[in-house]
């Protein structure tokens, strides 16, 4: 701990800011122009640096932890590759509005622009994944620049803020000053909703006879689940969810409605398209969501809350907008609304036909396995109380439909982006933010293994990550595709041929590794491994191979008419 | 339609770049774009012109607001205020067409800047329209070379 007025080298800097922003991991890999603050670091104590054995890796944990937790993630690479390894795990957190703070090494001033070696452009680089980014140009500013990119970071919408920092930089000395206070005069977020417009809000929600809570990963981030759970139930308005809104609302009330959109459930999508009224609260009418816009929701008035402006009217014009906070936009509704009870068995019945029309199910078959039987296992035996990553495919759809999401920041998962290899790094992520709830990683092969080398960093760890891997030996959601959209020409989707044996493979790392092929010894394993807490277990779950995930909204159709089924794809076209 | 934006923004490398990076990625249509420091050295002005229906212009009036480089975002078009552009225009210079050239220069309040046996540059400043017409009506003389500044703007004054 250093205090104000001390002379302090730019790396003695850089810590004491990370510990005056309460930084509990940084999740790193050194480097060349990084040497000196890899000095300094070898006596800091108060802050674990976390090693990671690939840059996208560190940026995927960060975020992992970020969405755990509530608390801004934080990367640490040295300038060059180490910072364009960072691109696709920076430009996910953007998409998702995760917030991190990434820290690159730079070359030396003086050599900026003169095609250093390891020197990248990383502030040109970054400038569109970013909400902001910054090149330190001097070690006065680095104190500064440092408490405005956490502030950047995590106030307003959230997203990723990058903070590159020449060599010479970290090497000079002046005097340490930690600003009390940050202000950045063109960053000014609407927090407090306009009162007039949540009156009106909340006459439209009363006068109302078919309304629906459309919920995205804003009431997440705002920690606004309490308020929106007191409203639905309340008002009795059903909710459904975005894929990063699951766990907004408990997932096991009858008023839950699951996900909406491409593989939303059916009732879902058939509510949406026949409310009279649509609230939706830190959403931003995503095109996985809404299908032609010209036919999304086109019966309903529809009010729109967000913290960001701009996802305002950007894909569906709203009646109502509410720019401001989620958290402040729901406690003012529920002080606004009139407290008579109002009588929605009408419309909760006409879902509940729907519902009955095309449920969610499947079938159980002794001698093959099928992913919705293992995520409707892993769901019951965790009660719903696991945080559960996903990497990006059909499990994680299959994840979104399966697992019963009971509480906020209890799915991790890639929405925006879609990054494959999102999953194994982010789970471990999130087991460093996580206490007293198991981590669970449901991961396809292909995802797997793009980023299989931080099972190193599990194991090192030993961090209890419950890898799920769903094994189809296909690039699954690919597949699909190519059978219902692209004439069954299976190109370069099966893995078949190429794939590792896994178990063999985690256990070269030291991971705890085991497989299951049919629903009984799937079970046991799903128990034996959320038993296992002495660091990371892997199970190799052989999956039914061709699968597909229904029901499905086709690229650019309307939510209304969704493919519940496998149809013949050549009587599709 | 056509709109006018003025934007105050900090006077630090990179943000001219933020803002063309972010009309080129989001596909918003950037005719000119122009940048200057105003009385306040850490602050410069741009005045952007581009075009697009409301819902457009109301995200691109959104997405300027939201980057953290621009302090104030102001669509002037239907504002009363005063949009000027430069225009230096070089043109062949005859015997023949001479007289006519300063003539019409003349119309169009132009100063000769630069004068050579066969070449000449004028200087021109007005709204963009009246910019247009003049590059049209010089056209027929041969322009060698041309530059415009873009529009800058800024509100009229109250009365």
């Amino acid at each position: 701990m250093h205090n104000n007025g001390e002379k302090l080298n730019g790396s003695e800097i850089f810590f004491e800011c990370l510990r005056r922003e309460q930084v509990e991991y940084i999740f790193g890999y050194p480097g060349g122009a990084l040497l000196k603050v890899y000095e300094t670091l070898h006596d800091v104590e108060d802050i674990k640096h976390i090693l990671v054995r690939h840059e996208q890796g560190a940026t995927h944990m960060a975020e992992g932890y970020a969405r755990a937790t509530g608390r801004p993630g934080v990367v640490l690479v040295t300038s060059g590759p180490g910072a364009t390894n960072t691109v696709t795990g920076i430009t996910n957190a953007y998409m998702d509005s995760t917030p991190l703070v990434v820290f690159t090494g730079q070359v030396p001033s003086s050599l900026i622009g003169n095609d250093a070696f390891q020197e990248a452009d990383i502030v040109g680089i970054t400038r569109p994944i970013t909400k902001h980014n910054f090149l330190v140009k001097d070690v006065k500013e680095l104190a500064t620049t440092i408490s405005k990119a956490f502030y950047l970071a995590t106030n307003g919408r959230p997203g990723p803020v990058l903070v590159d920092m020449p060599k010479d930089v970290l090497n000079a000395e002046c005097t340490f000053e930690w600003p009390e206070s940050v202000e950045i005069r063109g960053f000014k977020p609407t927090i407090k909703c306009h009162a007039n417009q949540v009156q009106k809000a909340a006459k439209m929600i009363s006068k109302a006879k078919r309304p629906l809570f459309y919920i995205g990963g804003g009431v997440i981030t705002a920690e606004a689940s309490e308020e929106l759970r007191k409203l639905a139930i309340d008002l009795q308005i059903p909710v459904t969810m975005t894929l990063q809104g699951l766990g907004a609302f408990p997932g096991d009330h009858p008023l839950s409605m699951g996900m909406l959109g491409m593989h939303g459930t059916y009732w879902s999508n058939q509510a949406v398209s026949n409310c009279d009224l649509l609230i939706a609260v830190g959403a931003r009418f995503d095109d996985r969501v809404t299908g032609k816009v010209d036919t999304f929701a086109t019966q309903a008035y529809k009010i729109h809350n967000d913290i960001d402006p701009t996802n305002v009217d950007k894909n569906i014009k709203v009646d109502l907008p509410v720019v401001g906070d989620s958290k402040d936009f729901l406690a003012s509704l529920l002080e606004a609304m009139p407290k008579t009870k109002e009588d929605r068995s009408a419309w909760l019945s006409e879902i509940e036909a729907w519902r009955k029309q095309c449920p969610l199910d499947y079938t159980i078959e002794p001698e093959s396995l099928k992913t919705e039987f293992v995520i409707d296992e892993v769901s019951k035996q965790t009660r719903g109380h696991a945080v559960v990553v996903t990497d990006v495919g059909q499990h994680q759809m299959w994840t979104s439909q399966y697992y019963k999401f009971t509480e906020p920041r209890s799915i991790i998962t890639s929405g925006g982006l879609g990054t494959m290899g999102f999953g194994l790094p982010s789970a471990i992520g999130a087991a460093f933010g996580v206490t007293g709830r198991p981590v669970v990683l449901f991961s396809g092969d292909g995802g797997l293994m793009m980023n299989i080398q931080e099972l190193v960093t599990a194991v090192f760890n030993k961090l209890p990550v419950k890898i799920f891997l769903i094994n189809n030996s296909y690039l699954g959601m690919v597949r699909q595709w190519q059978e219902l959209f692209h004439q069954e020409k299976y190109s370069f989707t099966d893995l078949a041929a190429s794939n590792p044996d896994f178990v063999k493979v985690a256990e070269a790392f030291g991971c705890k590794a085991m497989s299951a092929s049919n629903p009984e010894s799937a079970r046991n394993a799903i128990t034996e491994a959320l038993a296992y807490n002495d660091g990371p277990v892997l199970v190799d779950f052989r999956v039914v191979r061709k699968d597909m995930v229904f029901p499905m909204v086709p690229a650019g159709g309307s939510i209304s008419d969704m493919l519940l089924a496998r149809l013949n794809p050549k009587t599709m076209v | 339609m056509k709109h006018l934006i003025s934007v105050l923004v900090e006077n630090k490398f990179g943000t001219l770049n933020r803002v063309a990076a972010m009309f080129s990625a989001r596909g918003f249509n950037l005719e000119s774009i122009s940048i200057g420091e105003t009385e306040d050295p850490e602050i410069s002005r741009m005045t952007i012109v581009t075009r697009g229906e409301d819902r457009i212009i109301s995200q691109v009036l959104k997405q300027l607001n939201r980057l953290v480089d621009t302090i104030k975002v102001t669509d002037l078009t239907h504002q009363p205020h005063v949009e000027r552009e430069l225009l230096l225009l070089s043109l062949k210079l005859s015997k023949s067409t001479q007289h006519e050239i300063f003539e019409l220069a003349n119309v169009f309040k132009g100063k000769v800047v630069d004068i050579k046996q066969k070449s000449i540059t004028i200087e021109f400043v007005g709204s963009p329209d009246k910019i247009n017409t003049a590059i049209d009506l010089f056209k027929p003389f041969g322009i060698r070379e041309l530059a415009r500044s873009g529009a800058v703007a800024i509100h009229r004054g109250e009365s």
